[in-house]
């Protein structure tokens, strides 16, 4: 089955009687033509490769512009002196989505999620969880199918790049997938899965794509902290019950068609927004006579 | 449509799936369409890779990628000091090409044994690429297919003889493309393959009458987990 709608698949969760995340593994064995193992196999392998970025992250690697690099230690370390007002999961979760999207910036090995720019959204979510709960592998698997079905949903129905849609394309998409992951985690149901993804996309709606020097670096390290935040916030109204007005495809669509009608200069083309500010035009001088 | 994997991955050294994981695969195909361990690198950077390769890193990809490294190998940031220590001499300078996708970089690339190639090729979203141009042949190839590069003379039969071995090996075609420069010069074959192709048939087709040089691009294995009990998972 193809993943074109979040209602093709919670009317497949209910004709056939099985979680969202069997959905998306029976679609990928289709569209691949591989076995239940092997599917699974692969996404213990990216799974993996998550830890592995974050188990390696030091901290101590900058940019080839020198723009980022350091954030997500600063950040670790503050959440360990237990001072953080956001405190313990949420303050974690800033800390992992600075030190994944950094490492990105200063290339260091990720996943894309979907895409590398948004990168320190899901496992931001989903790495810090393991120590405040008893998660097994099998759950955490189980939520990377549902991450990536919603985003295989939006990606057939809107866009997930900046270039094409601006950032709410980027890290909205990578928020309602990561909202969605923390819903099947906690036992939410496909409806609740629903509500979080279009609340986590609604949330961010009509946000820009202005990286500085065109880098994927300012602002899009913090980005992926509000994708994140934004992440758990619809995920936790979600399962307290709390709905989305609008039903989740009309949302996803709201947000392509936002997109589509975003101006170019507002869709990576580093023409607007902070790239623009007078700061940012400095920047992009200096990395310029750096190259010469 | 993507699959799930496009969602969720690739892995690779960031930070962008187009100026750095596009630009290491362009570098790859280049080595392999080479045939030979590549010695000097003369690397032209068009349109937006000019403009934010440096800071993307697109650079250090490409060398990385000439010396075999894969998208997601830890290495490519250092690559420019391990093209030094293996003796790889590069230069790299921006170039305006006309009607050519923004991230596009022009390859030429000598071989330690002499062979030489001028590849064109574009890195067109999420680390997937197009090769568009071989030694001033328009092509039109992704590396998604086990991909076999046949230099031949323009005459008659070279297509048939390739295709009916092929067919013999019991390899089946996916895509074939022919292109030449003039009637009776060069011509360029490219066909993709479902199949695997052994390095002795890609020997016995290079030594097939009219035919040139044969170059091979194994389409990169994917991981299939089966080191992976089923408890593991």
């Amino acid at each position: 089955m193809a993943l074109d709608s979040m209602k093709e698949i919670f009317d497949q969760m209910e004709c056939e009687g099985i979680p969202f995340w069997e959905v998306v593994l029976r679609s990928d064995m289709e569209e691949r033509q591989v076995t239940r193992k092997q599917s699974m196999a692969k996404m213990l392998i990216t799974w993996q490769a998550m830890q592995d970025a974050a188990d390696t992250y030091t901290g101590t690697r900058r940019s080839v512009s020198g723009l980022a690099g350091g954030d997500g230690i600063k950040m670790r370390q503050y959440a360990m002196r237990g001072a953080a007002m956001s405190g313990g999961y949420v303050c974690d979760v800033i800390a992992e989505a600075l030190s994944m999207a950094e490492s990105n910036a200063c290339m260091r090995r990720i996943v894309a999620a979907p895409t590398a720019g948004a990168c320190g959204v899901l496992p931001a979510v989903l790495l810090p969880l393991c120590n405040y709960e008893e998660i097994t592998q099998h759950q955490l698997l189980e939520a990377l199918y549902v991450a990536s079905g919603i985003g295989a949903v939006i990606a057939h129905r809107a866009c997930i790049s900046g270039a094409a849609g601006g950032c709410q394309a980027e890290i909205g998409t990578a928020a309602a997938m990561a909202a969605g992951a923390l819903v099947a985690i906690k036992g939410g149901t496909g409806a609740q899965i629903g509500h979080a993804v279009a609340m986590a996309l609604k949330n961010l709606m009509g946000l820009i794509c202005d990286p500085v020097a065109g880098l994927v670096e300012v602002p899009c390290v913090k980005r992926n902290v509000i994708g994140a935040v934004d992440a758990v916030s619809a995920a936790d109204m979600a399962l307290a019950g709390v709905e989305s007005r609008i039903p989740v495809d009309e949302v996803i669509d709201a947000m392509g068609d936002v997109g589509a009608r975003m101006p170019v200069e507002f869709r990576e083309t580093a023409l607007g927004g902070l790239a623009m500010t007078p700061t940012g035009q400095a920047i992009k001088r200096c990395m310029k006579e750096k190259e010469e | 449509m993507p699959n799930i994997f496009d969602i969720l991955g690739p892995v690779m050294i960031g930070p962008s799936s187009s100026h750095t994981a596009g630009a290491a695969r362009m570098g790859n195909m280049a080595r392999t369409l080479l045939g030979s361990e590549p010695v000097e690198a003369r690397i032209h950077l068009h349109g937006s890779f000019a403009e934010t390769g440096k800071g993307h890193g697109t650079d250090r990809a490409i060398v990385g990628g000439l010396l075999g490294m894969r998208p997601d190998d830890s290495r490519i940031p250092f690559a420019f000091d391990e093209a030094r220590a293996r003796g790889l001499k590069y230069e790299i300078d921006a170039i305006a090409l006309r009607d050519a996708h923004p991230n596009t970089a022009v390859i030429e690339l000598a071989g330690a044994d002499g062979k030489q190639l001028v590849m064109q090729a574009s890195s067109i979203g999420g680390g997937r690429i197009v090769v568009n141009k071989l030694d001033g042949i328009d092509v039109n190839f992704t590396g998604n297919f086990n991909t076999l590069v046949i230099r031949n003379q323009d005459e008659n039969g070279a297509v048939a003889a390739v295709t009916s071995i092929l067919s013999q090996l019991r390899v089946n075609l996916a895509n074939m493309s022919l292109c030449r420069h003039k009637r009776g010069g060069d011509a360029l074959m490219v066909i993709e393959t479902d199949q695997h192709i052994k390095p002795k048939q890609v020997e016995f087709l290079s030594e097939l009458p009219g035919i040139i040089s044969v170059t091979y691009y194994d389409k990169e294995e994917e991981d299939d987990g089966s080191r992976f009990d089923e408890g593991n998972i």
